[in-house]
């Protein structure tokens, strides 16, 4: 199949539209503007919907409207405006409303800066709203990854009834990379796959059959039974859907993890000191939640592992689910910067090789 | 036997929670029966909002969604635009509509979105227990309000018909009360014609209903009739402030 050049915002603008997304809500914020952008003149074209909001709180909120319809849904928004929205993630997430939100970091807290950062992995893995609830969160290292996680993000939010968000930085967003575009999903709201959507109902049917959205569980005991019935879907989704890779793992006796844009610069650095004969290799979640524990700790709890560096664009925030894979079991490094500055590959080998000094 | 008076299809068999002499009761079989004459084969969805009314999805008898504290209009707008021949209606208090969720409201008003609002005004926050709201009058006195409200450090009551009258593309408001046989009928007729409008493909539509909190007023059900009649009615004057299909 031929490869197109794309930048990153509108290949993945296009690729929720391949997956079947027809509802776009949303507000500019750099560096994401584009897919917005992308969305007000695509949108109308596949005879779908796209919606400037007067807020990301409105946008979010929009979502959740629309996809109580059973519709695939998407917003977009960056670091400042991705806060904005957690009011209503967590509403998604409570009333089981499968969508898919895309934040393209930027630099935090607060206004930061318009560059790529990592910071919002604590927000988006860890909460950001509030009560219980988790997203399948997806962490991609390039546009064809973003691309390919895309088109089957509906369906996991589907088959879980839980919404999907895309951790994914500025450089993701703003970079140009060859791309392989998928067909176009062929997607219709089936109500009877569907029956917890608003899809029609009138007195007379089942009562059953009527829909309620809703996230409020005024008695102690629904609301327990309804967190059971949350961390079911949970359970299954970390039983299912741990996504990672391992590269140049084997015989590592150091093992890097990183995500995202990071684990791509870590790449050539694996690279260019095997070349020198180290032995370094890189663990890369591709789902940050749920994280790949078992498959990190049976790749870094080796015999042959000396050490472990985690290497993020924030003060270490993925280095604590590291931890809980390691439990202690070898000696885990950090090395990053916060903000948007994101480290150098000599940076990064000099670190590895001052680690290897003291092994 | 002949039924001269029953239960409307739009209601459910679920119990009002409301307090006595609370006109939220009045004002939800108004919008159900609407929704009965109204025999849409089900096209519905109503948006509930945070407030004393938060369980009108158990109420009415339609699909139906619950949203956040302020932001049914915007949840609405998702359904809307996903579902264009659904009637889609809020139904919101004035802590929801008039404080947290004015950005929301103003702007499905501002987009001229296909949406039809309930908004009952009771001068209070009811389900929290009775604290001070922007429609709170002046020298009412209320929970975070003890010695009355003082127009000098928190403003003068927010008039909202008044204020999205003035928005270009909202199309049709009206501000109603159901203190007596007559008014009750005029809400009936302005949620109809606010609901018959959207379904004619007209813009954003409002009804505001005056009502009572007996409970956080601190009055009786008759007292509180009167206490709406004699204050607010004077301040929030009833009619129509906007009416863009109307004969001209
Ligand atoms: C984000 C958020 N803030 C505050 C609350 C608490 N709260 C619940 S109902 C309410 C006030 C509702 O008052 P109103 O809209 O006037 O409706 P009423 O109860 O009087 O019918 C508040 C502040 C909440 N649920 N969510
Ligand atoms: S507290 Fe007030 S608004 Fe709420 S149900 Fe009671 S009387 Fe009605």
């Amino acid at each position: 199949m031929a490869l197109t050049l794309m930048k990153g915002s509108e290949a993945i603008a296009e690729a929720a539209i391949r997956a079947g997304a027809r509802f776009f809500f949303g507000y500019p914020i750099t560096p994401q503007t584009e897919i917005p952008e992308y969305m007000s003149a695509r949108m109308p074209e596949v005879g779908g919907c796209f919606l400037q909001a007067e807020s990301e709180v409105a946008a979010i909120n929009m979502v959740y409207g629309a996809a109580s319809t059973g519709a695939r849904v998407i917003t977009s928004s960056s670091s400042p405006g991705v806060s904005l929205k957690q009011e209503g993630i967590s509403y998604c997430a409570g009333s089981r409303l499968p969508c898919v939100i895309l934040n393209v970091m930027r630099g935090g807290p607060g206004l930061g800066s318009i560059q790529a950062s990592q910071g919002d992995y604590f927000q988006g893995v860890k909460g950001g709203g509030n009560g219980d609830y988790h997203l399948l969160t997806y962490a991609p290292s390039s546009i064809q990854e973003a691309i390919d996680l895309m088109m089957i993000a509906y369906d996991k939010a589907e088959k879980y009834r839980m919404p999907v968000l895309f951790l994914a930085d500025g450089i993701i967003a703003q970079m140009m990379e060859p791309v392989e575009m998928p067909d176009m999903v062929d997607f219709k709201v089936d109500p009877e796959k569907k029956p917890w959507a608003c899809t029609g109902w009138k007195p007379g049917d089942d009562p059953e059959k009527r829909a309620v959205i809703n996230s409020l569980f005024i008695n102690t005991e629904d609301l327990t039974v309804h967190n059971a019935v949350l961390q079911e879907v949970y359970a299954e989704a970390r039983a299912n859907e741990q996504r990672w890779e391992n590269y140049k793992t084997d015989d590592a006796e150091i093992v890097v993890t990183a995500f995202g844009t990071v684990a791509r610069i870590v790449k050539t650095v694996v690279d260019e000191l095997r070349e020198q004969g180290v032995k370094v290799g890189l663990f890369r979640p591709i789902a940050v939640w749920p994280y790949p524990y078992k498959a990190l700790a049976e790749t870094a709890l080796r015999d042959s592992v000396k050490a472990v560096l985690d290497v993020e664009v924030n003060e270490g925030q993925m280095l604590e689910d590291v931890k809980l894979a390691l439990e202690g079991g070898k000696p885990t490094h950090f090395f990053g910067h916060c903000g948007s500055q994101f480290p150098t590959t000599d940076e990064i080998k000099e670190k590895i090789l001052a680690i290897k000094e003291g092994m | 036997m002949a039924v001269v008076f029953e239960k409307t299809p739009h209601l459910t068999d679920k119990p009002f929670h409301y307090c006595p002499g609370c006109n939220h009761g009045i004002i939800h079989r108004l919008v159900a029966e609407v929704l009965d004459e109204l025999d849409l084969d089900g096209d519905i969805v109503g948006v509930a909002p945070v407030g004393c009314s938060v369980f009108a999805y158990d109420y009415f008898n339609c699909d139906m969604i619950e949203a956040a504290h302020g932001r049914a209009p915007a949840v609405a707008t998702g359904v809307k635009r996903a579902k264009p021949d659904t009637l889609v209606f809020t139904y919101q208090g004035d802590g929801d509509l008039a404080s947290i969720g004015t950005a929301e409201i103003v702007h499905a008003a501002h987009r001229g979105e296909k949406i039809s609002t309930v908004f009952v005004n009771n001068a209070i926050y009811g389900m929290t227990g009775g604290q001070m709201a922007p429609t709170t009058l002046v020298g009412q006195k209320t929970t975070t309000s003890p010695n009355g409200r003082d127009e000098a450090w928190c403003g003068a009551p927010i008039k909202m018909c008044e204020m999205l009258a003035a928005v270009p593309d909202s199309y049709y408001i009206e501000r109603c009360a159901v203190n007596n046989n007559a008014n009750i009928i005029k809400t009936k007729r302005a949620i109809k014609k606010a609901f018959q409008y959207q379904l004619e493909g007209k813009g954003f539509c409002m009804v505001e209903v005056l009502s009572t909190c007996p409970t956080n007023w601190g009055l009786s059900p008759v007292e509180a009739m009167k206490w709406l009649e004699e204050n607010m009615i004077p301040y929030y004057p009833l009619g129509v402030y906007k009416d863009k299909g109307a004969a001209k």
